[in-house]
């Protein structure tokens, strides 16, 4: 690309960077104030006072919050939700990569299977009879209703697929006149040069199971089996807004505790921003991975 | 010969079978579901017992007094919300574009990606505190200017505004990076023989990158045009209350309050229904329409 070096262009340039500067200023500022709010006293935070950076600093409601047995047995639940459904979902991805990025004149049953799995995508029976399905499974209240409802992820499996479509023929049918199966060849062969597709759905799949929250509010009878979002949604979401005039609304959020919610708020972001910086480098590629075909 | 490929295919049919078997039930149990729509259902009685009602549950469903105004609200948001969601991240992926320091290009896309992986739940924590007419940042800004303490989530006039705006602020980051990347796509030479003919930057721009950028817009634009029912669930859910309902109220959340709270299972049904037949309209011809304009296929 080609910049010019007048003053108009340094001017714009300058703008430019002013602009960009300020916008991504914007994203942050709202997670800073709220973890300023989290590190300050209770007093500073219901008064207002804090901005940007914590007024009478200090640590105790994240203590108060790291006692909590509510806290630590929701966060426990999201991290076994986010371990077992992850390799769960990764499981059931392969395997039906696998098979789906066949021709269909080597796998007669293909036509059949990529009708019936798109279909998932197009039609849903919405949320009564989700409920009801899950329900009669007897699945509520175990940590296998918010694991095996969702294991399925056609788009992942179609993103996943076009990878393996990528790959050389060659090795494949090489393995085959060695007298390799399917089965090692999926594990041996297509697994292994997929890693950076895989390191990809991988870290989305984790993020998507951290994040889901609707489905631990609607299917677990039991605050106490409530992952760490639905407890927050209790928590720091008040709906009883509804029940009380606008004066007594805006004084309710200020006697509720304003810190111990934002020192919750960011306790639950904290591991997506751990991860979401390495996102950016596979992510590209993921994107790019389901919108290019031969 | 049936029996030699049915031995080379019956690897391939038992990887696909769990997730068929997932599917069947997770899928097309809820498909077939929808049946509830034209039942009486009752608890009671069971899902096998109760009896047929044809399409009583979707007259009372038109005679709901605000049906329409949801109806109205859900599509007005989400019009609102695809608009919105293509001006700025294309906008800010040129502006970008026009960036030579790599370092500080790539801190700006870093940030501005960040909220679309936090769930609605922590940006609805944070939205609610900073909104807030009395001790939220927001106010307290616009109080430097002489503003009176605006109710954000509390008034009709302003909450499909804040919805729009925050979605906008959850997920421009992320378009932003899939136009960027439709940009790396651009031959290098369009530019240097535009700038031996003399093209400005704002000639370059106008006349290659934004016809580089185009499959993808009207890509991503038609496959939006899927979502218009979609007006956001999780975002709706988190932010409103009974006071907004007259702006804010979708069909989701409507249909969660019908059947979830007061527990009217066939009513629900028949409103979600009614949404599923639409939608599937909508996104079979978004699909369509992407395979005419962008020859752009699933599979």
């Amino acid at each position: 690309m080609v910049h010019s070096s007048t003053l108009p262009g340094r001017l714009f340039r300058a703008a430019n960077a002013f602009f960009l500067l300020a916008l991504a200023l914007l994203c942050l500022f709202p997670l800073v104030n709220v973890l300023a709010v989290s590190f300050s006293s209770s007093t500073a935070a219901s008064a207002g006072m804090v901005k940007l950076w914590p007024v009478g600093f200090n640590l105790a409601s994240y203590r108060f919050v790291l006692q909590k047995p509510e806290f630590m047995r929701a966060l426990f639940i999201s991290l076994e939700r986010v371990s077992l459904g992850t390799a769960v979902n990764m499981l059931l991805t392969v395997t039906l990569a696998y098979p789906l990025a066949k021709e269909s004149v080597k796998f007669r049953g293909r036509t059949f299977y990529v009708w019936f799995f798109v279909l998932t995508m197009l039609v849903s029976g919405g949320l009564i009879p989700w409920y009801m399905v899950i329900k009669s499974a007897g699945l509520l209240d175990s940590i296998w209703a918010l694991i095996l409802p969702g294991a399925v992820n056609v788009y992942n499996a179609v993103l996943l697929l076009n990878f393996f479509r990528g790959l050389p023929k060659e090795l494949e049918e090489a393995a085959f006149v060695d007298g390799a199966g399917h089965w090692t060849i999926l594990w041996r062969i297509f697994v292994p040069l997929s890693m950076p597709a895989l390191a990809t759905l991988i870290l989305f799949t984790m993020v998507g199971h951290w994040n889901s929250w609707f489905d631990g509010m609607i299917l677990m009878n039991t605050p106490e089996h409530y992952p760490l979002q639905s407890y927050l949604q209790t928590v720091v979401i008040s709906h009883d807004l509804s029940l009380v005039t606008m004066s007594d609304a805006s004084s309710l959020a200020e006697v509720s505790d304003r810190t111990m919610k934002s020192a919750q708020i960011f306790l639950a972001a904290l591991p997506i921003l751990c991860v979401y910086p390495f996102l950016q480098r596979f992510f590209i590629k993921g994107v790019v991975l389901g919108s290019v075909k031969e | 010969m049936t029996g030699k490929r049915l031995k080379r295919e019956y690897p391939l049919h038992l990887l696909v079978l769990p997730s068929f078997v997932l599917a069947l039930l997770f899928s097309y149990g809820p498909i077939f579901g929808l049946v509830l729509a034209f039942k009486d259902f009752s608890v009671v009685k069971g899902f096998g017992r109760s009896p047929w009602n044809g399409f009583d549950n979707f007259d009372y469903m038109f005679q709901l007094p605000d049906i329409w105004q949801v109806v109205g609200n859900t599509v007005y948001i989400s019009a609102m919300k695809i608009v919105a969601g293509l001006i700025v991240p294309i906008t800010v992926a040129l502006l970008l574009n026009e960036v030579t320091k790599n370092v500080f290009k790539r801190w700006v896309q870093t940030l501005i990606y960040l909220p679309h992986f936090l769930s609605w739940i922590i940006l609805g924590g944070i939205l609610i505190d900073i909104l807030s007419p009395t001790s939220g940042i927001v106010n307290q800004f616009l109080g430097v200017f002489g503003v009176k303490p605006i109710f954000f989530l509390g008034s009709n006039a302003w909450f499909p505004g804040v919805l729009v705006a925050s979605d906008v602020w959850k997920e421009f980051g992320f378009s932003t990076i899939v136009y960027l990347a439709a940009l790396t796509g651009i031959n290098p030479a369009l530019y240097e023989a535009a700038v031996i003919d003399g093209a400005t930057r704002w000639k370059q721009t106008l006349h290659i990158t934004l016809p580089g950028m185009t499959p993808v817009i009207v890509l991503l634009a038609t496959l939006s045009l899927g979502n218009v029912l979609n007006a956001g669930f999780d975002q709706v859910f988190n932010l409103y209350s009974a006071q907004v309902y007259d702006s804010g109220d979708i069909i989701d959340t409507l249909v969660y309050r019908l059947g979830i709270e007061q527990a009217q299972y066939s009513l629900a049904t028949a409103v979600g229904l009614m949404k599923s037949g639409v939608s599937v309209l909508l996104i079979s011809s978004s699909y369509y329409l992407a395979y005419r304009l962008a020859n752009y296929r699933i599979f």
